[in-house]
Formats: C-alpha cells, structure tokens, sequence
C-alpha cells in the first residue's frame, strides 16, 4: 500500500509541476506586455503592475518567476486581482457553495449512475438496458450548457416544478436540477461502465463460487459482484472529476450559482485573465489531488494494486 | 452395492419424485442443452448416476463429455442462457431439486451440497480476503457472530493443513500458492459440513507433485466426514487411488459404469479401453503412446447410432444405426456398447 | 459532452448484440465478388454496416450538415448577419420559420449558416488531433526509449489539464481583450487549443498500437527483407492502426462540435461576427424565458449534429471489432 501510494505521488510530481509550469509560462511569458488585456477593458492599474511585478519578479528570468510563483502557492497564497481583492478571499467565499453543488451532483451520479448500471447490466437488452443505452448517449453526447438550458426551461420556464435559478440560500431542493445537470455526463459514463463491468463479471468465477456457497442473492450481487464492478467506475471518476471542474463553470452560469464557477465566468466577461487564471490553477491543483485521492479510493478497492 | 441403473429409454421421473430410494444424491436421466446462435448443442444427453453417504464416484471423460455441466446442473450453476435443463430429475434424500424454489435449493447448496472448483485463482472472490470468504459462510448461512465465525474460519484452515491459519486468514487469494488456494477453496466448501461434496476437476490446474496432496486431503477429509463425493477429472491416475466406483461419460452420454476394480481389469467398453490405453505406462518406455484416434463429436450434430461409432477401432454396421442403451452387465456394472459382454468375456 | 479526451467512453462493447454470423457471408453478392479472396476487416465492417439502420440514418444527416455547411445558401436565401430590429424575437411564423433573434436576424438563415463554423472548427480539430497525437504516438512507440519516455510525459502534463479549464487558460490568454483578432485568427485559436488539449489521447492510442504490432512477425520480416522506416510505418504499421483512429476521430468530431459550441457559450471561444450554433446559444440564454425558441433551434441541430458524429463513431466501431461478431 504504502510503495503504490509513494509511486502514484513521484508520478504526480512532474505532472503538476509540468501543469502549472504550463499555464504559468502561458498566462506571464508570452511575447509582449505581460499586463496586455489581464485587466478588464482599461487596463491594469499601476500599482497592480508594481505588486506582481515585485510578487512574482516578472522582470527576472521564467524559471525565477515560476519559482516564487510556486513558493507562494506552497504558502497558500493564490494572488490578488488588479482591484487589489485577494483571490484566497474570493475562493473561500465562494467555494462552499461550489462544494454544495457537487455534492448534490456526486450523490446523484453515484446513485442514479450506478444503479441504472447495475440493473441494465444484470439484464441485458431488456427494456430498460436498452433505455440506459439510448438515455446516456444522449447525456454524453451533449455539452453540459445544452442539457441545462433545457432541462431550466424545461422544469424551470414551462412546468414551473422548480425555481429556475438558485437563491442565495443554496436550499436542498433547488441544487437538484443544477447537480442532476452537472453530473449528467458523469452520471451517463458511470451508467455505462457499471453495465458493462457488471455483465462482464456476471459470468465470472467467483460469481459462480458465491452462488454455490448457497449465499442470498441479494449478496452475491452487492457484495460479490458488486464490489469488483466498482473497480472500473473507481477509475473512470479521475478523469471524471475535470469535467466537473468544468462543468461547474457552466452548470453555475445557468443557474446563477454564486460559486467559484461563476466567479470564473464573470472575470471571463469582465476580461481580468489574471483572475481567471489564478483561480483556474486552483482549479487544477484541486483536480491533481482528488486524483490522488481516487487512487487511494482504487487501492482500497482492489488489493491486487494494493499488494503489486 | 446394487446397481439400479435406468437405460435410456426410461421415463424421466416415472416413479415420482418422492421415491423413498434411500439414495443420498441421484441424477436420473438428466438432460442439458446449450442453445446459442449456432444452434442447440445437446451437452447432456440422459445422464443417470447417484452418490450415497462415504463413498466417491468418479466421473471421467475427455474435456466437453459434459462431465461438469452434470456438475453445475446439480448445483443449480448453469449459465442460463445459454444452458437449459430440458430433462430428468437431481433428486437430493428423494426430493427433486429441479422443481424445488429457488429458496429451498439455495439452502441445499453449502450445507448439503458443496462444489470445489477447477481454478481457484478465479473461483475465488480476488478483492475479499481469503478468511472473509470462509467466515461468510458461517456468518451468512448460521447467524455466527464476527468474532466467532473468524475462530470458526482458522479451525478450518487448519483442518485442510495450512500452515500459520491465523495469519493466513486475512491473505488474499492472490498472496497464496496454488496448493494453498485449493486448500482454501476445499476448506470454504467444507465450512457448513455437506453431506456431498461435488470436487470439479480440483488438481487439474496445479503443479504434479502438489496435485497428489490436494487429492490426499480430500480422500482423507471425505472418509472423517463419511461425505459422498463426486470426483470430476479427465486424469485416470487420480481416480484408481481415491474412487470406490467410476462413471466414464462421452457425448453427454455415460458409457460405461463400474467398481474401480472392475473398470481397470475388465473395460466393458471400448472408449474405456481406448483411455486405458492411453495411460503412458513406465514398463513401455520409448513406444509410441497410444491415442483414441479423431475428435469428439460436435454436440450440435451428433451422428446417429452409437457417438463412438466413428472412433471406435470395434465399430460394425449396427454401431451406426442402433444407440446403445446403458445397461447393466453382470453385479454392479453397467455399458453402453452393443458388444459389452464379449469385451468383459475376451481371453 | 464538454471532454472530448473521455469520448472513448461512449463505446462500451455489446457482445450480445445480434449479429448474423451463422448467415452464408457473401450470398447477396453477385458472382464475380464471390470469387475474390476473403476480403478484409474493412471489406466486413463494411458489409457488417450497410444492414446497421443508424449507420444510413447518422450517415444521412452528417451529409446534409456538410452541403449545409458547404453551401448554405443551397436551403436558405435568407440574410444570417443583418437584422432589422422592429423583428426582434419575432415568434416562429411561415414567413421566417423559426422566428427573429433579439437583433431582428433571421434564426433559419443563422442556423444555417451556423452549421459552417461549427463543422469546419470540428473537422480541422480533429484533423490537426489525429495527425499530431498519431504522430507522435508513433515516434513514441516506434522509437522507445527516451523519446518515449519524454513524450509520454509531455502527453501526462496536458492529459493532466481538465479540458475546459485548459482551454479558458489558453484562450482568455491570446482572445482576451486588448487581442484584436481577426474572425479566422479566433477560429485558429479555437482549433489549436481544442488539439493542444485532446492529442495526448490520440497519442496513447496510437502509442500502443505501434507497440501492439512493432514486433509482429511480420513487421519483423519486412524489417528483415530491408525495408526502411518509412516504409514499415506507411504500409505496415499505419494500415493496422487506422481502424480505431478512424472511430475516435468520428467520435472526436462530434464532440468537438460540442466542445466548440461550450467555448462560444463561455464568451471565450468564436465571436460575432461569426456565426456558430454555440454563439446562438449562447445570445438566446438572457431570452430563455421569454422566446425558447431562441435557443432550440440551434440547440436541436447542435444536438443532432453530435449524436449523428458520435452514432456513426459508435456503428463504425461495432463493425469493426471483431469481437462483437
């Protein structure tokens, strides 16, 4: 456990490195003003302009730059916007709120998903396997900005079932249609490889085994079966999570959700890059981590891993 | 030992299914297809043979003779599709399986019958840990509290001789050695005590020398438990040691039914012969060995007469046209050749 | 779909899907075609396809995207820049039939003309993907070694980016303001940042495919009879590797269609002037209330226009693999 643990994170390691590396040359070390459209329409300000050239040492070499770039991250400071806001103050206001939302989105991926998986792949080309087939590559297929448009005037405008925007107050009730539209795709790629590593497994040995050891079915299939099924809906949530990440930028622009998403989308419009970005490397360490996470997940799951 | 052997012919069930037979496990005239989208494949063909308390049937034959689909047909296992039970009965103390619930059967299978399977590696749940695999059973099916059924669990990886039990019982299948998997497989089966124990090919996928323990242990295990076993193996070696009676099947069909004596001395029919044969033997050392020429039959298509026909070195005109019923031959033995009895008389 | 890395996914094998196997396989063929040598993976998957009632459907509308977005002017006469603002959101009527935008502009005529950006961005992607994340796979698993190495781990760094993270930190970096692009300056920027961040997938694919048949015996003989590496890799390792490219990239094209239209709706892809369904969309979100149907009709070509590219993904992959007949 432990050596697999410590191979995944040497693995991590030049990866973020690389990733950050990337955006940081990117956003700063382009030809040109560094400052040139990072400020909305008029411009940074001078004194913006002193502070990060002082923060980040912008008149020195790249790998100078990157490095105090990298020494403030370390130390939990994200960078300020040209008004001078901090962006850690930013992320914690709004990202609670953002936290809300995938957990409803999470909930509802996990148990629509895997359930509609699970089903389906017990009974193959029945009725219902037939309607996951269709029913997912419809949520796959489309981006997430389209079945939430829908979906809002659908239960929002037309059948008034629910509120199409979301209150300030972040209720229960009115994050189910946002996270439903933010886990749609997920919930559609779970859906999927449930049922297909479910039938695959069905078949298997130690199905067999379970059933001859005259168990209940009802635990043959949710412990037995269940239990190596995961393994690959354990690995697709890795890549899962980047769609979330970006997901939640337009899952929260359609339904006004004051999360970090749309704190993303407004500096988007207002044309401050330098906030976008600072809170997108954000964004992506938080998704380089809960990567981890999901191998520590996996490892859990499957003791061959555990044991290599 | 009386042998009541039901020819071909005879109704499945005729005699109801609450015949008071005092035999422990029978299969009468028990009949499996595979339906695919080739067409019907007849896997079993009227398979009749039984197990009583303390003694071992083995059942041979050459890899589809159906020999494990009997198997998985008497534990209820079959894949489904494709498999279908089309015919007969598995009579458990007099009481038909096949018509049972599916609640009543599940309760027979671990406690009254129990499988031991081929691989192990697979047969066993790879992310549970061996001792979880066993203790289920005593905490699933009896009730036992964690702690207890873990204890319980130990005893019976010392029973089946694996050393260090207590450490072992939280390794998972793939941290043992294939003997020790078997080992385990054998002591998960044996956990609800069952009074038959069906062993599929258990050695075949391990190494030779540790296949000869494996098979001590299960002969040793069935004579303490007065178990019945039904031995399924393609390997004539492991069977003269351990059997007390032999069933030989071919094409989903038995052909040949006998004491392990009888069987070994006298085949009464010739694909028995032609297994025998094909034994290499240590005192013939540098002939060529001995092969049961051409192929089994393809079940989808299986020719008319007797299925052996067109192998068999002793096949005449009526061997093509007539199937022959299995039917008894002197005490306790029964064939399924045309020309039985000159076989058991020659020289 | 806002992740075209993940399209892969899409595909899950369905062995119990019925295929005619038992069927003599060249009966309705005549004469003289029965009398060729077996014909290929190709040949089958072709045949396998013709039967398949969503491969012509798919197949169908993908031609008409195509003419539309070739020749627009062949179904509407209609003008998709200039409106007239007395028209603003004029409902759908037989006059213009899906109705005016808040501009006064014809929706038929801009849902028309939309299909261009749209495709044309999708096709050069994917283009651009599959020829850069193919050729580097092949660097990668014909040279091994350190190269490999190095470009497997490049390939890690931008695999690493979650698409549309990536692409707002590539695109609000050269479209920002104080960026006056030009329209197919900003359609360039949208192709390259959308194969920036999906090669590596190609990459891996094609990666180990290259691993998969370098050391078949036949690449073996054919090195062994002399032939360079070039040669090898055009007539030997290509051809082998092409199926699966040929299904991730019809795949690829439909979901970047999506993933163009997710970068106009986030105000950092396409802009007007350019017409594009994501634009559409994304001016008729504030009317959602009022005149959905500002915003179903370029969402209902969008969305058949997708699932025809990811359908006939699917249908071709079915043919081609082998497995599921």
């Amino acid at each position: 456990m432990g050596r697999y643990l410590l191979r995944r994170l040497l693995q991590l390691i030049p990866v973020f490195i690389g990733t950050t590396f990337l955006i940081y040359w990117l956003v700063w070390s382009v030809p040109g003003d560094p400052f040139a459209g990072k400020c909305g329409d008029r411009g940074c300000p001078d004194n913006f302009r002193e502070v990060m050239t002082a923060k980040y040492h912008l008149n020195e070499s790249i790998w100078v730059q990157y490095a105090s770039y990298m020494k403030n991250l370390f130390q939990g400071d994200f960078g300020i916007t040209f008004s001078g806001r901090s962006i850690n103050d930013i992320i914690v206001t709004s990202y609670p709120n953002t936290l809300k939302l995938a957990v409803v989105a999470l909930t509802i991926e996990a148990v629509i998903g895997l359930s509609a998986g699970v089903l389906s792949g017990l009974r193959r080309n029945g009725f219902l396997d037939n309607l996951v087939l269709v029913s997912t590559l419809f949520l796959i297929a489309l981006p997430v900005f389209v079945v939430g448009f829908v979906l809002q005037w659908l239960f929002g405008v037309k059948w008034g079932i629910v509120t199409p925007t979301v209150s300030n107050e972040m209720r229960f009730t009115e994050l189910i249609l946002p996270g439903f539209v933010l886990g749609s795709a997920s919930m559609a790629y779970i859906a999927r490889v449930a049922r297909t590593s479910i039938a695959e497994n069905r078949r298997a040995d130690y199905v067999r085994t379970a059933i001859a050891k005259g168990l209940p079915m009802r635990r043959v299939v949710g412990v037995h079966l269940l239990r190596n099924s995961l393994i690959p809906v354990v690995t697709l949530l890795g890549t899962d999570l980047g769609a979330l990440m970006g997901g939640a930028i337009i899952t929260e622009g359609i339904f006004g959700i004051n999360g970090i998403g749309r704190q993303v989308l407004r500096a988007i419009v207002t044309k401050e890059s330098a906030t976008v970005v600072s809170i997108v490397v954000v964004l992506v360490v938080v998704y380089l981590l809960m990567n981890l996470l999901v191998d520590l997940l996996y490892a859990a799951l499957d003791p061959r891993i555990r044991y290599e | 030992m009386s042998d009541i052997l039901v020819s071909e012919q005879s109704a499945p069930g005729a005699d109801g299914s609450g015949r008071p037979s005092g035999r422990l496990l029978e299969v009468d005239d028990l009949r499996v297809e595979f339906r695919t989208r080739d067409g019907v494949a007849k896997v079993i063909n009227g398979v009749t043979y039984h197990v009583d308390a303390g003694e071992t049937l083995a059942v041979l034959g050459e890899s589809g003779s159906g020999k494990s689909v009997t198997a998985q047909a008497i534990m209820g296992i079959l894949d489904t599709p494709p498999g279908f039970v089309t015919g007969g009965q598995v009579r458990f103390h007099g009481k038909d399986m096949l018509t049972m619930s599916a609640e009543e059967r599940r309760r027979i299978r671990g406690e009254g019958i129990a499988m031991i399977f081929q691989d192990a590696l697979s047969a066993l749940n790879p992310v549970f840990t061996v001792g979880f695999q066993i203790a289920e059973q005593f905490r699933i099916r009896r009730g036992i509290g964690r702690a207890e059924a873990k204890k319980r669990a130990i005893e019976m990886l010392d029973q089946v001789k694996i050393p260090n039990a207590k450490d072992r019982f939280s390794n998972y299948p793939h941290q043992f050695s294939g003997g020790m998997r078997q080992r385990a497989m054998i002591a998960m089966s044996l956990a609800l005590d069952p009074e038959v124990l069906i062993a599929d090919e258990p050695t075949t996928a391990l190494d030779v020398t540790v296949q000869a323990q494996i098979m001590d242990l299960l002969a040793e295990l069935q004579r303490e438990r007065q178990m019945g076993m039904i031995l399924i193996t393609h390997d004539l070696g492991v069977v003269a040691d351990v059997a007390d009676r032999i069933a030989v099947m071919y094409a989903g069909r038995i052909v040949e039914q006998a004491d392990v004596y009888d069987l070994y001395a006298k085949p009464a029919h010739p694909y028995t012969l032609g297994l025998l044969d094909s034994i290499p033997r240590m005192d013939e050392k540098g002939q060529q060995l001995r092969t049961i020429k051409g192929l089994p039959p393809n079940l989808m298509n299986i020719p008319p007469g007797c299925p052996f026909n067109p192998r068999c070195p002793m096949a005449q005109p009526v061997c093509r046209e007539k199937l022959p019923p299995l039917l008894q031959i002197g005490s306790g033995r029964s064939s399924a050749c045309h020309f039985a009895e000159e076989l058991v008389n020659r020289d | 779909m806002s992740d075209p890395s993940a399209a892969s996914i899409v595909s899950t094998p369905r062995p119990e899907q019925p295929t005619e196997i038992g069927a003599p396989t060249n009966a309705g063929l005549p004469e003289n075609a029965r009398k060729e040598k077996p014909r290929g993976l190709l040949g089958d998957a072709w045949r396998d396809l013709r039967r398949k009632p969503l491969f012509w459907i798919s197949a169908t509308f993908i031609l008409l995207f195509v003419v539309m977005a070739a020749f627009p002017s062949l179904f509407t006469s209609g003008d998709s820049v200039n409106g007239t603002l007395s028209r603003s959101r004029v409902e759908p009527s037989s006059d213009a039939w899906f109705g005016y935008d808040v501009q006064g502009r014809d929706v038929f005529a801009r849902t028309i003309y939309g299909a261009r950006a749209s495709i044309l961005v999708a096709l050069l992607s994917t283009v651009g993907t599959l020829v850069i994340g193919g050729a580097m796979g092949i660097i990668a698993g014909y040279r091994g070694g350190w190269v490999d190495g190095l470009l497997s781990r490049i390939a890690d760094i931008f695999f690493g980016l979650p698409f549309v993270l990536g692409a707002i930190v590539i695109l609000t970096t050269f479209n920002g303001s104080g960026t006056d692009n030009n329209e197919w300056q900003i359609m360039g920027l949208v192709i390259v940042s959308l194969v920036v961040l999906s090669w590596p997938v190609v990459m891996r694919l094609m990666r180990s495919s290259v691993l998969a048949t370098k050391e078949a015996d036949y690449i073996v003989a054919a090195r062994a009879l002399g032939a360079g590496t070039g040669r090898i890799i055009l007539k030997h390792l290509l051809p082998n590797c092409l199926a699966p490219l040929l299904v991730y990239g019809t795949i690829m094209v439909g979901s970047f269609i999506g993933a163009e239209a997710t970068l106009s709706f986030l105000g950092i892809g396409l802009k007007t002037p350019v017409v594009s369904w994501g634009i559409m969309i994304s001016e008729a979100q504030n009317y959602i209330r009022v005149s959905p149907f500002l915003l179903f009709f370029p969402a209902a070509f969008l969305v058949t226009a997708v699932l025809s590219f990811v359908m006939l993904g699917e249908a071709v992959r079915e043919a081609l693999d082998p497995k599921l007949r």
